[in-house]
């Protein structure tokens, strides 16, 4: 990951309820500091002249409590710690509910170097979408060779070696209502540990494809918004290879394959091609068996009870039928 | 031709997890291979064909084969009942 600044902070592209409306009061020159810490310090202990295990690289977040401190040690004219606090290299400071500080404690920020951001949000809800939006940026990442689209609201990451048709594959789908992601490089986001997260590397380039014969197409342009998307939670992983007779692929389907990928567990399907195989329509219905093991439903393990249910019965009947009536 | 009887040994019967092993066996070989019982005779390279036979615990079934390969095929096959499927 490249250095994370406080400027990309204020930078951000996050909309709506994500939004941090975040603007710069003082300290530009503090602008290009790293914040190395996706985590919020409560500048509280500080304040009072504590400065054991202070956490000077978080983000220093001042809510009305501490505003409420800091008015009243400009009143009464104690303004070491606060300075004391700004010798530290600190990451950069924030005001919640709007408030602004005083000219004196700016003026210390301005001399020190450090960034004083304000933000119209309360402290709660800020911290909130900064976490969000932090251990987003912060979350362990890769990028993978591969085409991602969504079919039938399933994050789908086709791989496979050069030239096996994973563009076209795609275009095929995108032409069936699917939508496009991410085409050639697909970065992935481990988020919480918990689940994958995939983008394109770049959101102004993204969107685009190369096909060969057809040379670059822009995918938005041509199909309509509709069928594009920005990131998705990957849900199915589908490797795309070369009939090989040699290989024995899965014919029934209850050994469910899966690979790990920045430790999260994707369910995995081998897929052969081959003339006379329609890849595109092999994973929609792929897509759509994935949806409906989501919802509890297995086919094969279920088909396959059902065997053994009636091969059981059948079992039974013999075993009374053979049997004589004289114990 | 080549045809041979056995019966089955293991309990479950062939369900999903044997005809994939039978039919993982038979696409190893040219011939053409039949399974028979109960008067139905389905080929012996399609999964869902053997599944439906319904072959339960100690069902009957005939293994038949025709084609240059058609010895080695029907022992192939042979084997497997008498291995369990590699169950219990």
């Amino acid at each position: 990951m490249k250095n994370f600044t406080v400027l990309d902070l204020i930078d951000l592209d996050l909309k709506d309820h994500n939004s941090l409306n975040l603007k710069c009061l003082a300290g530009r020159q503090g602008l290009s500091r790293i914040i190395t810490d996706p985590e919020i310090n409560r500048p509280g202990l500080t304040l009072s002249g504590f400065f054991e295990e202070f956490a000077y690289h978080r983000i220093q977040l001042f809510g009305r409590g501490e505003i409420a401190y800091l008015k009243m040690l400009e009143k009464n004219n104690i303004m070491a710690a606060v300075e004391k606090m700004f010798s530290y290299q600190l990451s950069c400071c924030v005001f919640s509910y709007s408030e602004v500080p005083s000219a004196e404690l700016l003026h210390i920020a301005e001399k020190s170097g450090c960034a004083i951001l304000q933000t119209d949000l309360t402290s709660s809800e800020f911290t909130v979408r900064l976490m969000r939006a932090l251990s987003d940026i912060f979350a362990p990442s890769s990028a993978i060779h591969g085409v991602l689209v969504e079919v039938f609201g399933i994050g789908v990451l086709i791989t496979g070696g050069s030239g096996v048709g994973k563009s076209e594959t795609a275009l095929e789908l995108i032409e069936r209502g699917h939508r496009l992601i991410a085409d050639d490089t697909v970065v992935l986001k481990s988020v919480n540990g918990n689940y994958l997260m995939g983008s394109g590397i770049n959101e102004m380039l993204g969107h685009h494809m190369e096909v060969r014969g057809l040379g670059i197409i822009n995918v938005s342009y041509l199909f309509g918004v509709g069928s594009i998307r920005d990131k998705k939670q990957i849900q199915l992983l589908i490797e795309l290879e070369l009939w090989d007779p040699e290989v024995v692929y899965d014919r029934i389907g209850t050994g469910d394959a899966s690979k790990e990928i920045l430790e999260v567990k994707i369910p995995l399907i081998k897929m052969p091609v081959k003339a006379g195989r329609n890849i595109p329509i092999l994973i929609e219905v792929a897509a759509m068996n994935e949806r409906l093991k989501k919802l509890g439903y297995h086919s094969a393990q279920e088909f396959d009870n059902n065997i053994l249910k009636w091969l059981e019965s059948k079992n039974a009947r013999n075993l009374y039928s053979n049997n004589s009536d004289i114990f | 031709m080549k045809q041979e009887t056995v019966t089955i040994k293991n309990r479950a019967g062939i369900h999903a997890r044997p005809a994939a092993l039978i039919v993982k066996t038979a696409n190893e070989y040219d011939s053409e291979i039949f399974l028979e019982h109960d008067n139905m005779r389905i080929n012996a390279k399609s999964i869902m064909g053997i599944i439906t036979l319904g072959a339960n615990y100690k069902s009957v079934i005939q293994v038949i084969a025709e084609g240059n390969d058609e010895e080695e095929v029907v022992s192939a096959i042979v084997k497997l009942f008498e291995n369990r499927f590699e169950e219990e």
